[in-house]
């Protein structure tokens, strides 16, 4: 018996961005900078406007029917965050700003119950999104931070790694997919290792949550973070993922209503998760923007979208095969659709600026990963990052581009 | 004395009006920065770096003949570095009045180069020019 390869219809899927339509310095528009933020399918767009148009209050406090109709909404789109990572429980989705206010929730609170000397793993190829919330408790708390080194091809040193666990491991906290060199991690093995120890881990999934399915169950994952706005959802919305008993055990971060069980002026309680950790009014529109994109994201397969992009990244090296004024940064096997690179002779910055001409968006600098940049020498580097509507004729026009760009620097 | 700021950028504008289309306006001046004459290594210091982040920018700020201020500036990438050998051909060796009366954005609109002077952060090149005007400001305050 055989299956059909499921296909991908990217010319579909396109469609519904209508940002994609328009032109740059008179070219089409080539959007490779998904990586930094996705552009929005209209699906996205007309269920933030029809939130705000037709059904719109505050949640979880009246009584009436726009509070009843808009909480509901809310909390739909909680279930659906629940659905793309097979989460087990709904409680377990607690809804924040961005992957980077998920990390820091997760440190500071955690941070609450650690005593100078213990320890914390990171990886020297983390987005500062995942170091400096960590370095705050080294700063204020004596905290002790462990770097797992990155190997040339951009693959982390897992030796190194299993080295660095012990009794003093209290978090191991890396990202499942690296945002410069697009290496992908062994996660179930760094997970294993770290539960050896007695150890939670925290994956940051910026990244990986948009070019592959996530099971935090199969994971066995302690907590999870990812941002709405590269998964094709709108931006000022993120999500923590966290095991029940993980969330359980978190104090509260910030304080406020909505988390509270009840109030006198003497005593407070808080309520149970994931509540307890959205104090304020949350950002409403924007978590119904981001049900929309999970379950616009849903009528795909997941593994389709992976190879289209796959493909992508293939048909731009390939373009560029026995470029010698090309350095790429990230080799690793299996590394997902990210391609980091410097053009001999011209700064990144200028690479971007000249590819801007042409109608060809990618992002220049350190990709908020200084550390990872001077391990591998540099100060910068250009980054083209492919996304589900990428097209190969794009990826064509974008090697064209570039050789033009470098020839302005030879 | 030498031309004022407004004569200069009419020199430019006349060299760049020679260009066709954009590709040699960028090529000119990507070779404008690679005749600007490079910092020191010990002038690229922190204090001299201008905030930037894309690439790296330095401005070296030193007093000329006369009460006006001399600039020198640097770039690790080629076509800042080229606006930067613009910035210093219209501001440097000029009187702190003239500085402060002078427009950057319009002379840089006036030069096609509009897109150049946003004020992205990623952009180290308008920070340049305000810390200039900090500079030439500071004299300012200090002669009256």
């Amino acid at each position: 018996m055989s299956f059909a390869k499921p296909i991908f219809d990217v010319q579909k899927a396109r469609a519904d961005f209508p940002i994609l339509t328009r032109e740059v310095n008179g070219k089409p528009l080539i959007y490779l900078d998904s990586g930094a933020s996705a552009q929005k399918p209209r699906q996205v767009i007309e269920a933030m406007s029809d939130a705000m148009g037709r059904s719109y209050a505050n949640v979880h406090r009246g009584l009436h029917t726009l509070a009843n109709e808009t909480t509901d909404a809310y909390e739909r789109a909680r279930e659906s965050v629940r659905r793309l990572i097979n989460a087990p429980s709904v409680n377990e989705v607690v809804f924040t700003k961005g992957a980077t206010e998920s990390i820091n929730l997760v440190a500071s609170s955690l941070g609450l119950g650690l005593k100078a000397g213990d320890e914390i793993v990171v990886s020297e190829m983390e987005h500062h999104a995942n170091i400096i919330p960590w370095h705050f408790l080294r700063e204020r708390q004596g905290i002790v931070l462990r770097f797992i080194p990155v190997l040339d091809d951009g693959s982390l040193d897992m030796d190194a790694y299993r080295a660095l666990l012990g009794p003093k491991t209290k978090m191991v906290a890396v990202t499942h997919m690296s945002n410069v060199l697009g290496t992908v991690n062994p996660v179930a093995e760094i997970i294993a290792a770290a539960h050896a120890v007695s150890a939670p881990v925290l994956l940051d999934g910026a990244q990986a949550i948009v070019h592959g399915a996530v099971d935090v169950q199969a994971l066995d994952v302690d907590f999870y973070v990812f941002s709405g706005h590269k998964l094709y959802g709108p931006t000022g919305i993120g999500v923590l993922y966290g095991k029940a008993e993980r969330l359980a055990a978190l104090p509260p971060y910030q304080g406020g209503g909505e988390m509270i069980g009840s109030v006198t002026l003497e005593k407070i309680s808080y309520a149970d998760p994931p509540h307890r950790f959205e104090a304020g009014t949350p950002a409403i529109i924007e978590a119904i923007g981001l049900g929309a994109a999970v379950e616009w994201l849903e009528q795909f397969d997941r593994a389709a979208i992976a190879a289209h992009e796959h493909a992508l990244y293939e048909r731009v090296k390939g373009g560029l095969n026995g470029a010698n004024w090309l350095t790429e940064i990230g080799t690793a096997p299996g590394k997902g659709a990210i391609f980091s690179f410097n053009v001999a002779g011209a700064h990144a910055h200028d690479v971007a600026q000249i590819l801007d001409r042409y109608g060809v968006a990618v992002r220049a600098g350190t990709h908020c990963a200084e550390p990872l940049m001077r391990r591998f020498g540099v100060t910068s580097s250009a980054r083209a990052s492919f996304a589900l509507y990428n097209t190969l004729e794009e990826a064509d026009s974008f090697v064209a581009a570039l050789v033009k760009a470098q020839g302005f620097f030879s | 004395m030498s031309a004022t700021m407004t004569q200069e950028l009419q020199d430019l504008a006349a060299e760049f009006d020679l260009m066709g289309d954009w590709e040699e306006r960028y090529r000119y001046v990507i070779d404008l920065g690679r005749e600007l004459e490079p910092l020191s290594d010990v002038e690229r210091s922190e204090s001299n770096k201008v905030r930037g982040c894309a690439s790296q920018v330095w401005l070296v700020t030193e007093a000329g003949p006369d009460g006006t201020l001399v600039f020198r500036g640097d770039s690790d990438a080629h076509i800042v570095r080229g606006l930067i050998a613009i910035v210093v051909r219209l501001y440097s060796g000029r009187a702190p009045d003239e500085i402060m009366a002078f427009d950057p954005r319009a002379a840089f609109d006036k030069l096609g180069l509009a897109g150049a002077l946003s004020t992205q952060r990623s952009n180290g090149l308008f920070s340049m020019i305000e810390r200039i005007r900090r500079d030439a400001m500071a004299v300012q305050a200090a002669s009256n």
